[in-house]
């Protein structure tokens, strides 16, 4: 086996990496905004808001991702939108994981207790501002480690541009094996890299756990 | 005129009939004492006071605002109105001054520094002037309940609405709590308080009222009470919790 072949194409390597975090950090701050949106559609009172918000979190929890990836970058231009791969991927991933955000921070919305909103409202404060400074801070404390899970999720999955010509991490690998044949140095070497990635993710999501629960309860 | 006004109201929880043709007037400056076995109906009927519960029939007239009026901002109404809850309901992630800050601050635009400057006098007031860069959950029952007390005052209400505020604590901080409570009896303002502590009610209830099944049975001062209560359901009920 030539493991030089990683040593030799260490730059675009490293370069497919920062493609990685661009693309996964970008999908993930989308991913957050469409969770708390869709988590708030499904807890209001309001009959066609929980509507909508179901609507949105059962459909995109049942279609593959890929599907909406090549969708975003092989249909929309029959509408006069045409995306890059790399936007089609980050808003493919971001909408998809919104999904999943949305199922989390709902759960952790109702579980934090039916008393904290009453006192946030009876101080005259708005429904909004209520979900903001009282609700969502508490529920975000209980969702972090399934949050964490999802940004785990979220980074591998991100592996899926590849298949729109992103040269990501996977895209970069499939380049150099094609040229080299020399597959198991380098899946090898985009594996340890995905790791790279996902274990200090993980490492991350335990330290802010641990920090959030310092002086509460 | 009074502060608040109860005429006609009915409520249902689904099929279940809560507060039946409730009549009652409160006046400015009145401490009201709500007695009555678990079920009966206090808590919805004070929960009607700032709208946490709807009513289906009749009307709530809080200082001249119809509550049950869907076009009332309620906003408004709850400004003026302070709750005092049985578990506190402390904003567990926030600091003990910054829940009492909060409302003060996104509410009222008041300056930070004047809401914090109130917020000491406040809890100079309840009695826990030192604890205001604690968590709640690092204080003890009763003095969260303290602090809820304080949270309650920040907006300058009228009006209190207490729901049994010492049933979930230790028999030992039930007094730190009614102390503070009847030293607020005697500024003026407007308390209606759900409690089965007689002896508050005696030293500073101007009526008490006895509710059962959704209605009002009995109204009178707390001497009324104690020495010549009317109804067979009220003797009955006072016989179990004194
Ligand atoms: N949100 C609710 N949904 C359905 N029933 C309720 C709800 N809140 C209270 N009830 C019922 O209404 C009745 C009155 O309750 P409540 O006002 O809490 O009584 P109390 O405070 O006197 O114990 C009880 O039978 C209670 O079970
Ligand atoms: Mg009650």
């Amino acid at each position: 086996m030539r493991w030089s072949v990683l040593t030799d194409n260490l730059d675009i390597l490293l370069q497919g990496l920062l493609v990685t975090l661009q693309v996964s950090v970008l999908a993930w701050l989308l991913a957050v905004a469409i969770g708390v949106v869709v988590a708030l559609l499904r807890v209001t009172r309001s009959r066609a808001a929980r509507f909508l918000g179901t609507a949105y979190v059962e459909f995109v929890r049942n279609v593959p991702l890929l599907v909406l990836i090549f969708f975003l970058f092989f249909a929309l231009p029959d509408i006069g939108i045409t995306l890059s791969g790399f936007w089609a991927g980050v808003i493919g991933l971001g909408v998809y994981t919104g999904a999943f955000i949305g199922e989390v921070l709902r759960s952790g919305i109702l579980g934090v207790p039916r008393g904290q909103l009453e006192a946030a409202l009876s101080s005259g404060l708005t429904y909004l501002q209520a979900m903001r400074l009282v609700i969502l801070p508490q529920a975000i404390r209980t969702t972090i480690p399934p949050l964490g899970n999802q940004t785990i999720n979220l980074i591998k999955n991100s592996s899926l541009t590849a298949a729109v010509s992103v040269f990501d991490i996977l895209g970069t690998a499939n380049l150099i094996g094609s040229r080299t044949f020399a597959f198991t140095p380098v899946y090898i070497g985009a594996a340890m890299l995905y790791l790279v990635l996902t274990i200090p993710a993980a490492i991350g999501v335990n330290a802010v756990e641990r920090r959030l629960r310092i002086g509460y309860r | 005129m009074a502060i608040i006004e109860f005429v006609g109201v009915n409520k249902w929880f689904d099929k279940l009939h809560v507060l039946r043709d409730v009549d009652l007037s409160i006046e400015r400056g009145e401490v009201v004492v709500v007695i009555g076995p678990s079920g009966s109906g206090k808590s919805t009927l004070i929960r009607c006071v700032n709208r946490l519960e709807t009513v289906q029939d009749g009307q709530v007239i809080v200082d001249g605002q119809h509550v049950e009026d869907p076009r009332t901002d309620i906003r408004r109404v709850r400004q003026e109105v302070g709750m005092v809850f049985q578990q506190f309901n402390l904003y567990p992630h926030k600091t003990v001054m910054q829940n009492i800050t909060m409302a003060p601050i996104r509410v009222k635009k008041m300056p930070r520094a004047e809401a914090e400057k109130r917020a000491h006098e406040l809890l100079e007031r309840v009695g826990i002037g030192e604890k205001h860069d604690a968590y709640p959950g690092q204080l003890s029952g009763g003095q969260q309940q303290r602090v809820a007390i304080a949270r309650a005052l920040a907006m300058s209400p009228k009006i209190l609405l207490f729901d049994e505020p010492t049933s979930a604590l230790d028999p030992e901080m039930i007094k730190e709590v009614l102390d503070v409570m009847k030293d607020l009896a005697h500024t003026g303002i407007t308390m209606v308080v759900v409690t089965h502590e007689m002896g508050f009610a005696r030293e500073v209830a101007n009526r008490v009222i006895f509710m059962d099944a959704g209605r009002i049975i009995e109204v009178g001062s707390p001497e009324h009470f104690f020495q010549a209560p009317e109804q067979d359901r009220t003797k009955l009920f006072l016989s179990k919790i004194l």
